[in-house]
């Protein structure tokens, strides 16, 4: 081993590329875009769309009618108990696209990173979108990454849109509703809601309280198997039941009363939700529906939702009347009869 | 859920009803003191189902709706300040003052936060030793140890970026202007629960002599309010006059002495005007004067203050229990939850927001 310099070996030292937090140059388009996109992402989405790496998936598509949706995820903190903002950005997208009756297929992803987030929790996040998109059923085909300034966006946002194709001879909508009609709720509400709440700062209680987020597509198929008559899906996600339920009412210009007691409310949540004087129908949910179904395909749909995992819990929570159009009225269990009103304000902070 | 599902059990509730509605014999007024018993009676709906005698007036025991209109427009002053983090209970943030609110001075930058305990503002002000902390203290005789305690740990930590705007009220002087007023139509009260788990209800027992009067302290639940609105009744048909306590599992005649001790360490006793009813003698709490430099109003000198108030509004005449809210020529039409003219249509338990939430579809 000589003593001298040795100028074989020498190189120019290369500028740092193994990064532990997003770096702006992440989203600038050179070779750190490439690292974050070939190294981070497309292994992870790995579909034949995706891998043609051009800026558009192509898709063979029979013929019909597609259903087509978008949806963008700020939520705070990212990561909560039952999930993070990764699976609530495809499992979001995907039951707004099954909402029409439809079999989502694919989706498109953007994601717009704050400098300096820990490239850990990125990995954790696409992780967690990868696996949803599976167990969904669908693809992230396409998508897009910006970085931006610290300061500029809170850690990372997610947008997602996604397309899958209506089920033939279905046509659903809120407007369809008829008085009559049962309405159908997949589950326990506010899970989700009180979940973001309970890791916020300076709520530290109810740790057994855990996101519902989770892809309904499958339950859609069941049910629409079960009752082909349904004639309106939404999922009642931001402003809770009580929001999804007053825009039924709108759309189809019918009242609708439900009954409190027959609200399920898991004991954990109805707990952190009497603490904090919140009511739990108008706390968001991601992985429950609300389904309009004659009357005569109530029980059949009902026996359907309560077949499948994700509608176990399932109940007729009341159905749509002739009287108090456009008005969503609750029967107590004392037997009295209030209204439920569309929410007034800001409720929560940033939940989904 | 238990401790919860007992008192909201219908068949409980329905036995006390028929129990009401055998013993009353003629018409009686009670008012429920507090915004949260009024919020629940409409909520379950128990209005509905009372007999028709009894008619139910809902008090001033909001204390959103009561915070002074002069005490908003300084907060909102003080929150739009360079280097400022303003801290504040959900419901202030809506109440209009003036002409703005607090989520408006968020809007325009002013960082306005929402806590759920006013602890959480004292841990603000630690992680933000270069930022100065205010949190508006708002509320009856129960949410003041909170508060107080959270400036006593402020004063024990020596914190010199932590102050409060207190605007605290309590019950008993502002019960006995109502039963001192020329127009009162208040025959007995269900005291508010929550108060007297802080308070006990030896203070009532000087007011209930002197006005001749039922006061029943009452809990929340269904169950709860039914009990106490039995027992009112009972009082006023057999003409008995006291304190008879009927949340028992909450309430003790003392209070809770440590609570009190940490309310009396760093409040007082002071006159306080309250929004729609005008100066109450000895009805609220400041902070004490050797802990003036944790007292928002004095750190943050603030001038040009000029309240106003809608002229339509009649929050006034309603926190008084003289009238109901639909008898506001502005209730439903201008003034909604997303308008508010007045405090009682923004705050969850004040009687405009719980008459417009739960009985719209009757009216």
């Amino acid at each position: 081993m000589s003593d001298r310099p040795d100028f074989e070996k020498m190189n120019c030292p290369l500028p740092l590329t193994l990064h532990t937090t997003v770096q702006l140059a992440h989203g600038a388009g050179g070779r750190l875009s490439d690292e974050l996109i070939d190294r981070l992402i497309r292994p992870r989405f790995a579909n034949p769309e995706l891998d043609r790496q051009e800026d558009q998936a192509v898709l063979e598509v029979p013929a019909g009618r597609l259903s087509f949706s978008t949806d963008t995820f700020v939520v705070s903190p990212l990561e909560f108990p039952g999930g993070d903002i990764g699976d609530l950005a495809v499992n979001g997208t995907v039951n707004d696209v099954a909402m029409a009756g439809a079999a989502p297929m694919a989706l498109s992803v953007g994601l717009v990173l704050e400098e300096g987030l820990e490239i850990a929790v990125l990995e954790r996040i696409l992780d967690s979108m990868a696996k949803a998109a599976r167990e969904a059923g669908v693809k992230l085909v396409t998508g897009d990454t910006k970085v931006v300034d610290k300061g500029s966006c809170d850690r990372m946002f997610i947008n997602t849109s996604g397309v899958g194709m209506v089920r033939p001879g279905v046509a659903l909508g809120a407007d369809r509703i008829r008085p009559g009609d049962a309405l159908l709720l997949s589950g326990t509400v506010a899970d989700h809601g009180m979940a973001v709440m309970t890791v916020r700062e300076g709520l530290s209680f109810h740790a057994g309280v855990r996101s519902d987020t989770c892809a309904l597509n499958g339950l859609v198929g069941d049910l629409l198997d079960a009752a082909p008559g349904l004639r309106a899906l939404r999922d009642p996600t931001r402003g809770g039941v009580a929001t999804t339920l007053n825009e039924f009412a709108r759309a189809a210009g019918v009242g609708i009363r439900i009954r409190e007691d027959a609200v399920p409310v898991r004991t954990d949540v109805r707990a952190a939700c009497e603490l904090l004087g919140i009511d739990p129908l108008y706390v968001a949910n991601e992985g429950k529906l609300i389904a309009a179904v004659p009357a005569d395909q109530a029980d059949a749909a009902l026996a359907a939702a309560r077949a499948h995992p994700r509608g176990r819990d399932a109940v007729i929570l009341g159905e749509a009347v002739a009287d108090h159009p456009g008005t969503v009225s609750v029967v107590t269990p004392l037997g009295a009869e209030r209204i439920l009103p569309m929410p007034v304000g800001e409720q929560l902070p940033r939940i989904c | 859920m238990k401790f919860l599902d007992e008192y909201r059990d219908p068949a409980l509730a329905r036995g006390l009803l028929d129990a009401i509605a055998r013993t009353v014999t003629r018409p009686w007024t009670i008012m429920e003191i507090c915004g949260g018993q009024t919020h629940s009676i409409m909520r379950h709906g128990l209005d509905q189902l009372l007999p028709p005698e009894i008619t139910l007036v809902h008090g001033p025991g909001c204390p959103v709706c009561v915070t002074p209109l002069e005490t908003l427009d300084r907060a909102m002053a003080v929150a739009a300040r360079e280097g400022v983090i303003f801290t504040s209970f959900g419901d202030m943030l809506r109440v209009p003052g003036s002409d703005d609110d607090l989520f408006r001075v968020k809007s325009r930058g002013g960082d306005v936060r929402m806590v759920y305990s006013p602890l959480e503002s004292l841990k603000l002000a630690q992680a933000h030793p270069d930022r100065e902390v205010v949190f508006l203290a708002v509320g009856f005789e129960t949410t003041a140890p909170g508060n107080a305690m959270a400036l006593r740990q402020a004063v024990d930590l020596g914190l010199t970026n932590y102050s409060q705007i207190v605007s605290h009220v309590l019950v008993p002087p502002a019960m006995e202007a109502i039963l001192g007023s020329p127009v009162n139509r208040v025959q007995g009260f269900l005291a508010a629960g929550h108060v007297c788990t802080i308070m006990g209800w030896e203070e009532y027992e000087p007011i209930a002599e002197k006005y001749k009067v039922p006061i029943v302290p009452t809990g929340f639940e269904p169950v709860d309010i039914l009990q106490g609105i039995l027992r009112t009744v009972e009082m006023l048909e057999q003409g008995v006059v006291g304190v008879d306590n009927r949340y028992q599992r909450a309430v003790e005649r003392g209070g809770n002495p440590a609570a009190r001790a940490v309310v009396d360490s760093v409040y007082e006793v002071c006159d306080k005007p309250w929004r729609g009813i005008g100066v109450i003698p000895g009805s609220g709490l400041r902070i004490r004067p050797e802990l003036a430099a944790y007292d928002a109003e004095k750190k943050f000198r603030v001038t040009d203050l000029n309240p106003t108030e809608p002229e339509v509004c009649i929050a006034g005449e309603i926190l008084q229990g003289l009238k109901k809210p639909p008898e506001c020529p502005a209730f439903g039409t201008e003034c909604t939850p997303l308008t508010p003219l007045g405090a009682t249509m923004v705050s969850s338990e004040g009687a405009c927001a719980a008459y417009h939430r739960y009985q719209r579809a009757r009216s």
